[in-house]
């Protein structure tokens, strides 16, 4: 399932039933406020998130893995990050 | 405040529920540079989905006291790490830890990091427990009234007891 992105510049990207953007947070601030939105989804939504903390392309897959998401995709945009997390049936 | 015990707070019918993975963390330190490790390493778990618990001994407890926790500071003196970069003879000088801690508060304003005792709401609202060392309590006279809401006073062994389930255990 693909449709257009909420973020300008990215077209074909998994769904997103929701957006959040942690632009200008450090750690652990991109990880805490994904883990709050992806509470807010059920299993088989997307989260779309776009970072801007180096460490996110670790901290991002770190956090899918540990909860039981699942992280469908990412693009590194050299000054930020977007990554398409889909909520894992036991997260 | 609640006696410490272990919590099964898995909902009926979820038996079959992988456990936790869970972090226990040892907050030793009381100054405000060193409240963020803790709190960032307990806030980072819980969102992790790990259970989460610090256990704040000694100076560490100063973290959950209600009136030191807005007042805590950073060392200006023997700590070449410091925000401001001051010879030890200046660093002891009247006003000296008072301006390295006004600068570590800019910097983490400046870098939209929340204080201290925003870190403390937002782990509790994960669910991090929060274990205020009975021993430190009684050598400093430290009183129950005198913490933050939502402490479970606990000694060596409760904690031990808790940490023994951990796979994440850690000593700041």
């Amino acid at each position: 399932m693909t449709q257009t992105s909420a973020i300008p510049g990215v077209a074909e990207r998994p769904a997103p039933d929701a957006t959040l953007d942690t632009s200008g947070l450090l750690c652990p601030l991109p990880v805490y406020k994904a883990s709050l939105a992806l509470k807010e989804l059920t299993a088989g939504q997307v989260l779309e998130l776009v970072t801007t903390d180096p460490g996110s392309l670790a901290d991002i897959p770190a956090l899918a893995r540990q909860r039981g998401d699942t992280l469908l995709d990412f693009e590194d945009r050299s000054t930020s990050q977007i990554f398409w997390i889909e909520k894992g049936a036991r997260s | 405040m609640t006696a410490l015990t272990v919590v099964d707070d898995q909902a009926p019918g979820a038996e079959a529920e992988p456990k936790p993975k869970r972090i226990a963390l040892v907050a030793s330190k009381g100054t405000l540079d060193q409240a963020y490790p803790p709190l960032i390493l307990a806030t980072t778990a819980a969102s992790l989905g790990w259970e989460a618990g610090v256990y704040f001994t000694f100076y560490g407890l100063d973290i959950l006291h209600k009136d030191r926790l807005p007042k805590l500071k950073v060392a200006s003196l023997a700590n070449p790490a410091g925000p401001i970069q001051l010879p030890n003879l200046l660093g002891a000088m009247p006003g000296a830890t008072a301006a390295a801690t006004k600068v570590m508060h800019k910097w983490m304003k400046d870098a939209a990091m929340p204080e201290v005792p925003e870190f403390i709401d937002m782990a509790k609202g994960l669910g991090v427990r929060f274990f205020a060392c009975s021993t430190t309590m009684g050598v400093m006279g430290v009183k129950e009234e005198d913490l933050i809401d939502g402490c479970e006073i606990a000694g060596a062994a409760a904690f031990l007891d808790f940490a023994s389930e951990a796979e994440v255990q850690l000593f700041i």
